[in-house]
């Protein structure tokens, strides 16, 4: 990763340390924000490539500096949140955030998060064909294989997985996926979306029990792993 | 005898009275004997010098068609905006109740307190509106003539030959707080009237010529002068009271008056509370149920007017059973020191009273030291009820027809008899007609009865008595049978008529009984409101043959229907005021009531033992039936019978929250008990680690390592067990009410087995779900969480390279889901023990502690879902885990192709 300038927003003074310094370990610029306040000041002041926001903030809702940010930002927001907090998740994601990290987690974790988002920033053309793993995708022929041998996939499935396909290591919403594959009205029905996705697993994958190209993230949505 | 201190009774009713004053805003009435004395203009004036004052004073409303200068006066004033209601094709101008509660001025003007509503107002009378002004607070001036009292109104009736229909209350009159007279001499009214000042209706302006005549005029004003003259003397005393110079007041009078069905009573309870308010003494009304003998419909029905008309005169009311009514009233005047009886004389042939007695006659010779005194029955000049609320007895033809074929089969069955020669004794004709009379007052009731005893004598004499097919009669003899025949069948009808009528009362009481037992034996089966209400709204509407529609309290949220949704009365736009209203003031409201008449149901209102839970709104195809006292009673049961089961079933869920909380805090304090111990030793090891790093003493590379890699391990052993502690309390606590969505099991399992990751290293994880297993209803995060303790479980239990085999299949109704190994196996006996919290078994060396907790989550959330699992040990060695979950009938099935 080429050094980048990152705001880490977090009240706690613990975390924003250890954060600090993993990420000037990994020859980042920090900037470091308590309040939602000094974060909009910051950001602002100098604006960062990347942002990392605890939505618990002690004086205004981290969801406000979402917004905030995303009012005249790109640049990628990565939200840490706690393990219970799915409906958070989606919310943030739905508010323009591109992905979350569930409290505790690694530096390891974090710095793959934020290697994914930056990559979205600059996302490729539509591309001709998209190979992951063992899978090649035929976007012009419409033709989907493993390992070489065709798979046949109805028109939904194609749909599905093209859809996530194209966002390798993005977190799409339940109500993102319905919407692109079913269309506007049907974003209630995420049972749909499961079954589908377990047909697809089963044609594509190893083992589908232990999916390695659509990864669950319980409780928001479908990921499509990008290594 | 006389004690100088304050009666405390006395004292307290004027507190009372003072407190309300306070609360309440005070009444001004501008008081006069007839239109044009210049209440309205008085009114205006004083107003205005009030405003001028300083004072917040707006008109709420003031009749239209006043003269130039009142107009003018009116004009120099805030004015509300009337509400305009189209009626019949012409547009009605009302006061505006609701912009009155916006603006909330100090003083409030509103002309004529006697007037009646447009239909769909919220109040029939405009005193109502009134006296809900006053309850905000608000100040109200108005204007009043003297014959809109309702006390007085029979009285000028007689006077003027007018019957004004529009009349308040007395209690509205006496409560006002300050009385101002307008008065003006009789000569001077007429001469404005000449002068064409005074504004008369046209339509109404020939009878209210024969109204505006001098000697009219006087005795009106006499009137008004009197009212105004009383309420001066009762000021007067009312003070004189409060300053303790108290003298005996001993002319402690007390009334009752007798209520009958009888028209004539009106008449006698005016008369009452005429009496009552000059002696200024209390006075009673008391009916009296004679047991055993049953009222028509309709005389209840004027029974119950006359009640309701002596409670809007103030009087106390009371209903009384007995045998006798002359001692029941008796009884109950002594036992309340009444002083003086008053009853009315109805009339009654004198024969009637000779043999029967009259209970006049009786009340004298039993009243003892009470005064009894007996008003003369006269037709009241007013009629006391509306016409068509009461209907009259009506000849029911095919009765009649019956018991007349029942005249001729007797006549043709004697004539066959006496033609067969079988008897020819006259007697028998006589038995077999009078059985024919018996038969009509059994089946049809009195008035059949009397019309076949007199066709049976008149066809006994006409066919049967020589000459025969005459109404001649050769014997004078047989002139005794006609007459003992025909007063035998008269008493027969009677007598029969009453049995029949006893009959039918008892079977009606038995009815009651019955429906209010089954209403009671269904409530006594559910719970909940919704059941509750529904339960009862189903049962009311089979009683009483309609609508019915149950309004539960939300508040602060509007009230709710939560049974009769689909019903006319939950849709029409009146029902929801009308039972809001009822809430709040825990009368009846709507159709048939003096509020929100022109609502389709009639009200009553669920009161509770410490509050009004709501109100059931019925509607019958005939509204008037609700009239009847006797099914008001029977609703009101019912209504009240609902109320207590609501009431029972909110306390009793109380009753097990309270419960559940207690339980809830006892668990938690035991998880916290326990799991402080397992705290401790994670944070020891943290921070002993990082001391020894921080520490000069730690050189070696390797050792700085295991050191760090201890922290970490610890700080994730501490994660695991704050989460799982975090979910068994959110379990407790019954917040974790599953979020219920269809899945896929094989996804649930996947990403369990993604989440454990390398912590089941060296164990090798068979999953064997079948690609057709329905979907599952369940919380995805609670039931990936079973596995994830499952699967970490086996792991800490069983040595390396141990197999984990997942599997599930449909068994009946269940999804049965296995997670099995064949590692060591549970410890004997500890299958049921596993489950509980904090329960360890002896782990294997290398897996760690546990939290003690997993096992106890996985079984909490799985009984979360109407489930059940089970650990066991296999035959062939290792454990089994068997969660059995339900599976449900509506179970979606998506076709991917």
């Amino acid at each position: 990763m080429t050094p980048l300038t990152v705001l880490v927003v977090e009240d706690q003074e613990s975390i924003r340390r250890f954060l600090h310094a993993s990420l000037a370990g990994a020859g980042h610029r920090v900037l470091e924000a308590g309040t939602a306040a000094a974060a909009l000041r910051t950001a602002r002041e100098s604006p960062p490539d990347l942002m990392i926001l605890d939505l618990g903030l002690p004086d205004r809702d981290g969801f406000e500096v979402l917004r905030g940010f995303r009012s005249w930002s790109r640049a990628p927001v990565i939200v840490l949140s706690a393990r219970d907090g799915e409906a958070d998740k989606v919310a943030a994601l739905d508010a323009g955030a591109d992905d979350y990290v569930t409290k505790p987690f690694g530096v390891g974790e974090l710095l793959a998060r934020m290697r994914t988002a930056l990559r979205h920033r600059s996302p490729p053309a539509d591309a001709e064909s998209i190979v992951a793993d063992r899978l090649r995708i035929d976007v012009a022929a419409r033709r989907v294989s493993v390992d070489g041998s065709e798979v046949h996939l109805t028109p939904l499935e194609y749909k599905l997985l093209l859809t996530l396909a194209r966002c390798p290591g993005r977190v799409l919403t339940h109500r993102v996926l319905l919407r692109e594959v079913w269309g506007p009205d049907a974003t209630q029905e995420v049972h749909y979306l499961r079954v589908f996705v377990a047909s697809l697993r089963r044609k594509l994958e190893a083992d589908a029990a232990r999916p390695r190209l659509i990864i669950t993230e319980p409780g928001v949505g479908y990921r499509f792993s990008d290594t | 005898m006389a004690d100088p201190r304050p009666n405390p009774d006395v004292l307290l009713a004027e507190v009372e009275a003072e407190e309300r004053r306070v609360r309440r805003g005070s009444l001004r009435i501008f008081f006069g004997y007839a239109a044009g004395v210049g209440k309205t203009y008085t009114m205006l004036q004083t107003a205005r010098r009030a405003r001028d004052e300083g004072r917040d004073v707006v008109i709420g409303y003031v009749e239209p068609h006043a003269r130039p200068d009142t107009q003018a006066l009116a004009d120099d004033l805030e004015t509300l905006p009337v509400r305009e209601v189209p009626y019949r094709g012409v547009s009605l101008r009302e006061f505006d109740l609701a912009a009155a509660f916006a603006r909330r001025p100090e003083i409030l003007l509103v002309d004529e307190l006697a007037h009646t509503n447009a239909p769909d107002s919220v109040h029939e009378k405009r005193w109502q509106d009134v006296q809900e002004v006053l309850d905000a607070g608000i100040d109200v001036w108005t204007t009043l003539n003297v014959q809109h009292i309702e006390s007085l109104n029979d009285v000028i009736g007689q006077i003027t030959g007018v019957v004004v229909r529009e009349t308040i209350p007395d209690h509205v009159f006496d409560s006002a707080d300050e009385l101002e007279l307008v008065d003006i001499t009789p000569e001077e009214l007429l001469e404005r009237l000449q002068a064409g000042k005074i504004y008369l209706p046209e339509q109404a302006r020939h009878a209210l010529e024969r109204f505006f005549q001098r000697p009219n005029l006087a005795a009106l004003r006499e009137l008004s002068l009197r009212q105004a003259a009383r309420r001066v003397h009762t000021d007067v005393e009312s003070a004189r009271r409060r300053a303790a110079a108290v003298e005996p007041w001993a002319t402690a009078d007390r009334l009752l008056v007798c209520i009958g069905p009888s028209p004539t009573t009106a008449r006698v309870i005016r008369t009452a509370k005429r009496m009552a308010t000059a002696l200024d003494a209390d006075w009673l009304a008391v009916s009296v149920d004679v047991t055993g003998a049953a009222a028509s419909a309709p005389s209840r029905q004027r029974v119950a007017e006359h009640v309701r008309l002596a409670e809007r005169l103030g009087a106390e009311t009371a209903t009384l059973a007995g045998q006798d009514v002359a001692d029941t009233v008796v009884e109950f005047a002594r036992s309340r020191n009444v002083t003086k009886i008053l009853i009315g004389r109805t009339h009654r042939p004198r024969w009637r009273r000779f043999f029967l007695g009259s209970v006049v006659d009786d009340l004298i010779e039993r009243a003892g030291s009470i005064d009894v005194s007996v008003i003369h029955g006269e037709e009241d000049p007013q009629p006391t009820t509306r016409p068509g609320v009461i209907r009259r007895p009506r000849i029911d033809t095919v009765a009649m027809l019956e018991a007349t074929l029942a005249v001729a089969a007797a006549a043709a069955a004697a004539g066959l008899l006496r033609w067969s020669g079988l008897s020819d004794a006259e007697a028998n004709t006589v038995m077999i007609f009078l059985a024919a009379v018996a038969w009509s007052a059994f089946r049809h009731g009195r008035l059949p009865a009397v019309m076949a005893s007199v066709l049976a004598v008149l066809t006994f004499d006409f066919v049967f008595v020589p000459p025969t097919l005459t109404l001649a009669v050769s014997d004078v003899q047989y002139v005794f049978t006609f007459a003992v025949m025909l007063a035998i069948g008269l008493v027969i009808s009677t007598l029969t008529a009453r049995l029949r009528g006893q009959v039918e009362s008892t079977r009606e009481r038995e009815r009651r009984t019955a429906a209010l037992y089954e209403l009671g034996r269904q409530l006594g089966g559910v719970s909940g409101q919704d059941f509750l209400s529904a339960a009862a709204a189903r049962k009311v509407s089979e009683i009483f043959g309609g609508e019915v529609a149950v309004y539960l309290d939300e508040s602060p949220a509007p009230p709710a229907v939560v049974a009769g949704r689909n019903t006319e009365v939950a849709k029409h736009p009146l029902s929801l005021p009308a039972a809001q209203w009822t809430m709040a003031h825990d009368q009846t409201a709507g159709a048939g009531t003096n509020t929100l008449p022109a609502a389709i149901a009639y009200f009553v209102p669920l009161v509770g033992s410490s509050r009004t839970l709501g109100a059931l709104g019925v509607r019958v195809a005939d509204m008037s039936r609700l009239a009847d006292p006797e099914e008001r009673r029977l609703l009101d049961a019912c209504a009240s019978q609902l109320a207590l089961a609501l009431d029972r079933d909110r306390m009793t869920i109380e009753a097990s929250e309270a419960r559940i909380r207690a339980e809830a805090e006892v668990v938690r304090s035991n998880l916290l008990a326990g799991v402080s111990h397992d705290l401790r030793t994670p944070l020891a090891a943290i921070a002993g680690a990082s001391s020894s790093l921080l520490g000069e003493g730690v050189v070696d590379v390797a050792v700085r390592r295991q050191l760090i890699e201890t922290i970490e391990a610890e700080a994730r052993r501490l994660t695991r067990l704050l989460e799982n502690i975090l979910q068994m309390s959110r379990l407790d606590a019954g917040g974790a009410i599953p979020n219920l969505q269809w899945h896929v099991l094989e996804e649930v399992v996947g990403s369990a087995l993604h989440r454990v990751g390398r912590g089941l290293a060296g164990r090798e994880v068979a999953i064997r779900i079948p690609a057709d297993l329905p979907l599952v209803h369940v919380d995805g995060l609670l039931l990936e969480q079973v596995f994830v303790n499952l699967l970490e479980n086996a792991a800490r239990h069983t040595p390396v390279g141990t197999h984990v085999t997942v599997s599930a299949a449909v068994d009946g109704r269940y999804l049965r889901i296995a997670v099995t190994d064949d590692g060591p196996g549970l410890p004997a006996g500890t299958e049921e023990r596993v489950f509980d919290r904090f329960f360890q078994a002896g782990s294997a060396a290398d897996a760690g502690r546990g939290t003690g907790l997993g096992l106890a989550i996985c079984r909490a959330i799985i009984e979360a879902h109407r489930g059940s699992i089970t650990a066991a040990r296999r035959p062939g060695g290792g454990a089994e885990f068997v969660i059995r979950l339900p599976l449900a009938d509506d179970t979606p099935r998506i076709v991917v192709e």
